[in-house]
């Protein structure tokens, strides 16, 4: 049976760019006006879409426009975007903070909400106060708190401070607490938006574990938005992906994240055909194409799947010893791998004037949850380089099912290859 | 089965929604009763804003008694002492301090409500209660300074009374809690209008600060009410403070200028700015975080 929560019709926000100052006054005598004579806002009607790389001049946009969803009891939903794509907008609305411009919301139950960590903890006060300090403003009575006082400072492991002023807390100390208040909320619905961001590895696993507790044992509606995708993916029931206000995807989870993924650095082709473009014309060695590519996505990966190349180029002449390949580079400059067409060849290779296409795959299994660079690597044994440090691709690998599923943090390492382990008794 | 299964659909259509969130409210929905489910979170933002004040300082709570002897001190030294302005054949010190500590409190839940969205958009901005608690804790604040400065006055007021120098404790005291919650009116209201129109233009808070120090000349609080000449009164008690304060020291001191139909007139003043204040209290808390 569908019991949903949380109904959103149409909802749109509205702001207005720029200062709030004089002009403000001017066009509130003008909505003013307009309402006195029975017409529409003048001003609800202008405004472009909230597309940041558009820049139009316009005083008004909208940062949601027309977003429709419901959420059902229990469901734990992603809600995953660029920057500015109005994940932030859309969880105030959910959570009072601001009214939406037009459009409704209806909910079934309590919302606690948890937009920042520590909201309205005092540093003068002790952790303890502050605790029911901010319990309370996240909804919760003194009883409910007192309750559950002590599994609060037993979560957060700041026992021996609790009776100190919050201001002389770490960092760490201080977000640990709060979040201890926020995960023992009574409501029915818990929004989070970025909260794992904070606190050291320990304790944003033992986040995660209590978010899937929250939801999974005790049946309670999360609403997640997070940036971290392998976090999203080991949470969400499914997804919802925002682009410039609006909705663009929602549904299951893994295909949300590559619809979010993909838009971002979806310049690859471009980019490539003016690097091919730029290279100094070579006498015999004509570069036409490079791809990269898992089931027709080019630059977002899964790591469990394999990644296939291909490079297509022009002889002029015959030529002796070429050699086509690749390095792979990780986001600090390492080289991971290096690898050439003939690296399983016994003799060196003889090649005839004519068109050429090299490709292979890169194995499943093998890069870790990161960014790395396809640098092409061309060029005559023991002679010269042909295309060296010029052709580069970037492309991001995803580890959302392969290895270290079930913790999913980040992992060291340059590599993260499967290894089958057998572990039994003796 | 079938027919159960039938019948949890039709029950689960029948639901209420708890809450609906719509872009604009009635003007009288206020939700009281939130408020009083959120009566916790009132109370605890009361007793931050007390440990908060004076965490750290050597003298804490005797600051409530420096300020009011202080003022009190220079207002007989400079009006009487100096000016030689008429106190009504009254102490000066007992004079001066009735309309001190009353005006104070008065002028405490003014400015500290008129600010309120602005000194709490940082949490207002994250998380959502009813934004009316924060203008009545400071009210709930203020109340209990106002009640330790109230003990102080006690105790002037009995030293005088053993003296001899004031006369025999009167009826009117009885009015006392009657003025305090006018006073408390009157500043919340006016404290949450200027608030809700700041968070758009903050003009007002300039306008405030000068506003205050003008409306305390306006009331006798350095002078009675008697050393004014008739034929300008009712300038002076135009102001619904005016009213109060009289009343207030005559409690006290006994002199003729209880003005009990001046006070239904701060009444209805104080009704009228509540009622405008919630209004439009309750219209900006709505997306005032857009433009604070």
């Amino acid at each position: 049976m569908s019991n949903v929560v949380i109904r959103v019709e149409n909802i749109s926000k509205q702001y207005r760019l720029g200062l709030i100052g004089s002009g403000s006054l001017q066009d509130d005598f003008k909505r003013k006006i307009a309402a006195i004579r029975g017409k529409e806002d003048p001003f609800l009607k202008i405004g472009t879409t909230n597309d940041q790389n558009n820049i139009e001049k316009s005083e008004y946009i909208w940062s949601l426009k027309n977003i429709n969803f419901e959420v059902k009891q229990g469901e734990v939903l992603g809600i995953i975007g660029a920057n500015g794509a109005g994940k932030s907008t859309l969880l105030k609305i959910l959570s009072k903070v601001t009214a939406p411009t037009t459009g409704s919301v209806k909910i079934k139950g309590r919302i606690a909400s948890l937009l920042e960590v520590g909201t309205g903890f005092h540093p003068e006060l002790t952790g303890k106060e502050n605790v029911f300090l901010n319990g309370a403003i996240l909804g919760m009575n003194k009883l409910e708190i007192s309750k559950k006082f002590e599994e609060i400072v037993a979560f957060s492991g700041v026992e021996k401070y609790i009776n100190t002023p919050v201001k002389r807390y770490s960092s760490g100390m201080y977000v640990r607490l709060a979040f201890a208040v926020a995960a023992h909320l009574d409501s029915e619905i818990l929004i989070i938006d970025e909260v794992l961001a904070v606190g050291d590895l320990e304790f944003q696993k033992k986040c995660l574990g209590k978010m899937k507790n929250i939801s999974q044992e005790q049946g309670k509606t999360v609403l997640f938005v997070s940036h971290n995708m392998t976090a999203t993916e080991n949470l969400c029931d499914s997804v919802l992906t925002l682009k410039n206000g609006n909705i663009i995807y929602s549904g299951n989870t893994q295909k949300g994240i590559l619809e979010y993924l993909n838009p971002i650095n979806y310049k690859p082709t471009s980019t490539l055909q003016n690097q091919i473009k730029n290279l100094n014309t070579d006498s015999i060695f004509e570069l036409t194409d490079v791809k990269l590519c898992q089931n027709n996505i080019e630059d977002n990966f899964l790591s469990n799947k394999e990644i296939n190349f291909s490079m297509k180029y022009n002889l002029k002449n015959n030529i002796l010893g070429l050699r086509v390949g690749f390095d792979i580079i990780d986001s600090l400059g390492t080289c991971v791998f290096r690898s050439y067409h003939d690296d399983l060849s016994e003799s060196i290779n003889q090649f005839n004037a004519g068109s050429y296409v090299s490709q292979g795959t890169i194995p499943a299994n093998l890069l870790k949850n990161s960014s790395y660079v396809l640098s092409l690597s061309i060029g005559i044994h023991n002679l010269r380089w042909i295309i060296f440090d010029k052709i580069k691709i970037t492309f991001h690998v995803l580890n959302l099912q392969g290895i270290n599923k079930l913790y999913a943090d980040e992992r060291p390492g340059v590599i993260m290859p499967k290894i089958v382990w057998q572990t039994f008794s003796i | 089965m079938d027919r159960f299964n039938n019948k949890t659909n039709i029950d689960s259509q029948q639901d209420e929604w708890t809450e609906i969130i719509t872009p604009k409210n009635g003007l009288f929905d206020l939700h009281l009763n939130e408020i009083w489910r959120y009566r916790d979170l009132l109370m605890l933002f009361v007793k931050r804003d007390f440990v908060s004040t004076y965490k750290q300082t050597i003298l804490g709570p005797l600051w409530f008694f420096i300020a009011p002897i202080l003022t009190t001190i220079t207002f007989t030294i400079v009006f009487g002492n100096i000016a030689h302005l008429s106190t009504e054949k009254k102490p000066p010190v007992i004079f001066y301090m009735c309309g001190i500590i009353a005006w104070n409190y008065f002028a405490t839940c003014l400015t500290s409500t008129s600010t309120t969205f602005r000194d709490n958009a940082t949490i207002f901005g994250k998380v959502y209660f009813p934004r009316l608690i924060i203008p009545l804790s400071v009210i709930i604040t203020n109340l209990v300074k106002f009640a330790i400065q109230f003990l102080l006055l006690i105790c002037v007021w009995l030293y005088f009374l053993k003296q001899g120098t004031i006369s025999n404790p009167s009826k009117s005291l009885l009015i006392l809690p009657l003025l305090v919650i006018l006073m408390a009116g009157l500043g919340l209201g006016a404290g949450m209008i200027i608030s809700s129109l700041t968070t758009k233009y903050r003009d007002l808070i300039f306008l405030l600060q000068f506003g205050i120090q003008l409306l305390m000349y306006t009331t006798p609080i350095i002078y009675p009410l008697s050393s004014i000449p008739t034929k300008y009164q009712w300038i002076i008690i135009a102001n619904p403070m005016t009213a109060i304060i009289e009343s207030f020291r005559h409690a006290f001191l006994g002199n003729d200028n209880f003005l009990p139909f001046n006070l239904f007139y701060s009444a209805g003043c104080m009704i009228l700015l509540l009622f405008i204040g919630i209004i439009i209290f309750n219209k900006t808390e709505k997306t005032f975080i857009d433009t604070v």
